[in-house]
């Protein structure tokens, strides 16, 4: 019923999946073959069919993260083809749809592959140092209630769009993955600038960058190199931009800061 | 058991800011004393569980997802409502409690609804502290829009992702909290029973989803933030792992569950495309404001289309019936949910459907993009046409959207008291997880609203007056309340895994997903509730006896965890059931057929109706006991909802 496309056929597909039990064990890559599959299927639900047929036949499924499945969470991650979220731009696994295959391909799927990011098992990658990056500085620091009116805080409209393109990363973790130095600055620098931007998380911009670039060198994420091939992989079209500002923003504060 | 909803006395307006006077406080430097636990970190978690850390508790927080920003408060789309009065064009906090309890068809508490409106101004401000980026007009000041059957702008939003901002915005004064070492969080852990001692909460079980270790946490109160149970459907709008595992096993252990039958079915979904599917994809209620929602008048011409032998564009304008605009010329295609749904699923019934399946209505902006231009509306709904593209494949600026309706959000939850406590001691229940505000109908922009009022400005007080009465004593995990319960969960863990039957977790779940929707969805009737009622408990009989779980607990096991979850939606599917043939009227979300207006609208029966239906556990396969709670309206007539 849904696609535009009523000749779309079923179509047969050799998966090669990275099979590994644990973070402490080798893992390797495995084949399976599929049959059948619906065009509009979504790449996970394609997943979905491997694993029942591998639980009928009292195999193992293959551990995926996902959970909103509308491309919003940030949870799925796969490697899909040598690509962070697969071939099409802009969008991340849950949304990659099979009428981008075809008949007879073969699609080798693997974990992000970064040292900051070990893998738990099979496709399912531990992302925490993300979260300890944010808790480094990633916030205002307002206590709940004794805030000004909404509106007693003006901000220009260009600024205030620019600062929601910044806000809109996932922490999905497709830059690092796409990064030949797994590097975490893109989406290190989205929150940096996002509240770069506006004058609530101006106060603490200095200590901000500082403290957040900080805790991303600890999690051992690589350095930048300007390649840009996560903005290019991003799913949600974080810009360079944002990197370019964190490096302003880093500099500014060094320049003055009491950690040197 | 006699329910008292400890709504405080006094005049509608005044009773919150009483009942703050009136709560005991625990001095600051006590507070380092108590321990609570906050299970699930969407808005309504996520607010709380920062809230309390600041305010000098110690805080344990979990979630079941790798990380706390990964709740499914995320994916909400639209706005959330404040009683702020910014565009001028009459809101107040008493029209925003109006909208609210008319919208709920009067089966809210007026008090909780007035709370709501209260503090819905507070979370603005915030929000917007927290640097959370909402829409702006070009002077600088926040923008709105009218929402879901609001005749007043009162929407605040962040373009499409209105929940990733709030959620990120409380996701990161949760971060601020454990930075300061205030907050413990646990991700990828999840909560698979309630511990009680001497009748109160005082901790929980959980399992590391890593390890698969039980594991046990003790503290002075649990706050359960664990969204809704939508997912009892199988398909519905919910992410994969939305589950109702920790409020059901809360109500197993005594806590009552209050009107499970009350869930929403969202009228804009994307349709169902195969067998395959494993979830459904909502597209924002901010549609309806520039998208006119029609079908072919003639089920003839609706046949043709379906066949192919006509297109969509192939249909004059005289053949197209839109039908909200037709019967509801007031609200037309911005009528509330519930109204929205039924009609469609109405026009699908008659024959009129479209789509190959003829389970989709038409959602058509071809006037918005004549009357505004193109890029005026890519401007406001650029990102959900993006996402409708990509799964379609269909451009929607060419051809109209096909939408039918999905389940989306559950009204029915825990029972809780004003100060958001179950009948279970210690044992709060807060967003989607109770089922406190909005009665039988949720509108639209609402459930944002609630679970970051909860989280941010009601059970911080609450939560404060129970505690002030509580000794500093911890509990032990070693005491033997807490061992009986890790025991137990052992022992249904060790079964899951012995059963080694031939059918797979994911099929009873989407067997059990067609019972509810076909008899406990869109409309339900006695006889098909009580067939559905006996083929639940064929299905769960059969679980027990045959369902597949491979591997072992020791690891990180995905269908193990599925199986957890599928076992409590299979007694709670039952629940739902029970309180659908319990309630002989037609109210919000729940649709009897048997009772109705002839204009086919939901017939009321406030005479014998106007209660909360709080069901007590009493064993898997007993009957339910029922605890009625009346609702009073003191500030409110109560009227036949209509929107013509």
């Amino acid at each position: 019923m849904a696609g535009s496309n009523p000749n779309a056929k079923p179509m047969d597909l050799t998966l090669k999946i990275w099979r590994q039990k644990d973070r402490n064990t080798a893992g390797q890559l495995v084949t399976y073959t599929l049959k059948n599959i619906s065009p509009d299927m979504s790449f996970l639900e394609m997943l979905d069919v491997l694993n029942e047929e591998l639980l009928v036949r009292g195999e193992e499924p293959v551990a995926f993260d996902h959970d909103c499945r509308e491309g919003i969470c940030g949870m799925c991650s796969l490697f899909i083809n040598g690509r962070a979220h697969g071939p099409e731009r802009g969008t991340t696994t849950c949304q990659l749809h099979m009428r981008h295959f075809n008949h007879g391909d073969t699609i080798t799927i693997e974990p992000w592959r970064a040292a900051a990011f070990p893998v738990h098992k099979d496709l399912i990658v531990d992302r925490s140092a993300f979260d300890r990056i944010q808790q480094a500085g990633g916030y205002v620091s307002v206590n709940t209630g004794g805030v000004p009116d909404a509106n007693e805080i003006p901000i220009p409209k260009t600024i205030a769009d620019k600062a929601f393109d910044a806000a809109t990363c996932i922490g999905c973790g497709a830059c690092v993955a796409a990064c030949k130095n797994a590097s975490a600055m893109l989406f290190v620098s989205a929150k940096v600038s996002q509240l770069a931007m506006l004058p609530q998380g101006k106060v603490e911009a200095k200590t901000r960058v500082e403290n957040m670039v900080a805790q991303m060198d600890v999690e051992g994420f690589g350095a930048c190199s300007n390649t840009g091939a996560c903005a290019a992989e991003c799913p949600v079209g974080i810009s360079l931009d944002n990197i370019a500002m964190l490096n302003r923003e880093y500099l500014g504060a060094k320049a003055s800061s009491e950690n040197v | 058991m006699i329910l008292d909803s400890k709504i405080p006395e006094g005049a509608l307006a005044e009773k919150w800011d009483k009942h703050k006077f009136n709560v005991k406080l625990v001095n600051p430097a006590n507070k380092r004393k108590y321990d609570i636990i906050v299970v699930g970190t969407g808005l309504a978690g996520a607010s709380a569980a920062a809230t309390l850390g600041e305010l000098g508790y110690n805080v344990k927080a979990f979630c079941f997802q790798d990380s706390p920003r990964r709740a499914h408060s995320i994916a909400a789309q639209g706005g959330i409502n404040a009683a702020k009065n910014y565009q001028n064009d009459g809101d107040s906090i008493f029209r925003l409690f109006y909208d609210t309890i008319k919208g709920g068809d009067y089966r809210a508490r007026e008090a909780n609804v007035y709370r709501l409106a209260q503090v819905s101004v507070n979370i603005i401000d915030q929000c917007v502290a927290q640097g959370v980026p909402f829409a702006r007009e070009y002077g600088g000041l926040l923008a709105n829009r009218s929402f879901g059957g609001a005749q007043v702008s009162r929407t605040f939003y962040a373009r499409g992702q209105t929940g990733q901002q709030l959620l990120l915005g409380a996701y990161s004064a949760l971060n601020r909290q454990i930075a300061y070492g205030k907050v413990k969080m646990y991700p990828r852990t999840e909560m698979l029973d309630l511990v009680m001692v001497d009748g109160k909460a005082r901790g929980i079980v959980v399992r590391n989803l890593i390890t698969g270790k039980i594991e046990s946490h003790s503290a002075h109160a649990v706050v359960l933030a664990t969204g809704g149970y939508g997912n009892v459907f199988f398909l519905s709008t919910n992410a994969m792992g939305s589950n109702a595992t920790a409020a059901w096993r809360a109500h197993k252990k005594g806590a009552l569950f209050a009107n499970p039958c009350f869930t929403q079915i969202h009228p804009t979904c994307i349709p169902v495309s195969g067998e395959y599917q494993s979830k459904l994809t909502l597209m924002s209620e901010s549609l309806r404001n520039d998208g006119r929602v029609w079908v072919p008048k003639t089920v003839e011409i609706a046949q043709r289309l379906r066949k192919g032998e006509i297109t969509v564009n192939d249909i004059k304008e005289e053949d197209r019936d839109y039908y909200l605009e037709r019967k509801y010329p007031a609200f037309g295609n911005l009528v509330p949910r519930d109204v929205a749904s039924r009609n469609a699923k109405l026009m699908c019934d008659e024959g009129r459907g479209v789509g190959a399946s003829g389970l989709a209505v038409y959602l058509d902006f071809a006037d918005a993009i004549r009357r505004e231009g193109q890029p005026a509306i890519a401007a406001k709904y650029g990102n959900l046409f993006d996402m409708y593209a990509k799964i379609t494949d269909e451009n929607p600026y060419e051809k109209p959207m096909r939408i039918y309706p999905a389940v989306h959000y559950t009204m029915g939850g825990l029972w809780v008291d004003y100060n958001l406590m179950t009948n279970i001691p210690g044992l709060y229940a807060t967003g989607e997880c109770n089922f406190s505000d909005h009665g039988a109908n949720r509108l639209g922009a609402s459930a944002l609203m609630q679970g970051l009022a909860d989280g941010y400005f009601v059970i911080p007080y609450t939560i404060g007056d129970y505690l002030a009465q509580t000794p500093y004593d911890k509990v032990s995990t070693d005491h033997p309340a807490f061992k009986e319960a890790e025991q137990n969960v052992k022992a249904t863990t060790d079964r899951l895994l012995s059963i080694k039957g031939n059918r797979t977790v994911d099929d009873f779940h989407k067997a059990l997903g067609l019972l509810m929707w076909d008899y406990c969805g869109m409309a339900r009737n006695a006889e098909g509730l009580q067939f559905a009622k006996q083929e639940i408990r064929k299905l769960r009989d059969e679980f027990w006896q045959n369902v597949k779980v491979t591997g072992v607990n020791e690891e990180l096991n995905q269908t193990l965890e599925k199986a957890h979850r599928v076992a409590d939606f299979l007694e709670l599917g039952e629940l739902m059931v029970d309180d659908a043939l319990n309630r002989n009227e037609s109210c919000g979300g729940h649709f009897r057929e048997e009772y109705q207006t002839p204009e086919n609208e939901a017939l009321r029966d406030d005479e014998n109706y106007a209660y909360v239906a709080a069901w007590e556990f009493t064993g898997v396969g007993n009957e339910p006991i029922l605890h009625k709670e009346e609702l009073k309206f003191e500030n409110v007539k109560l009227t036949q909802r209509s929107y013509k």
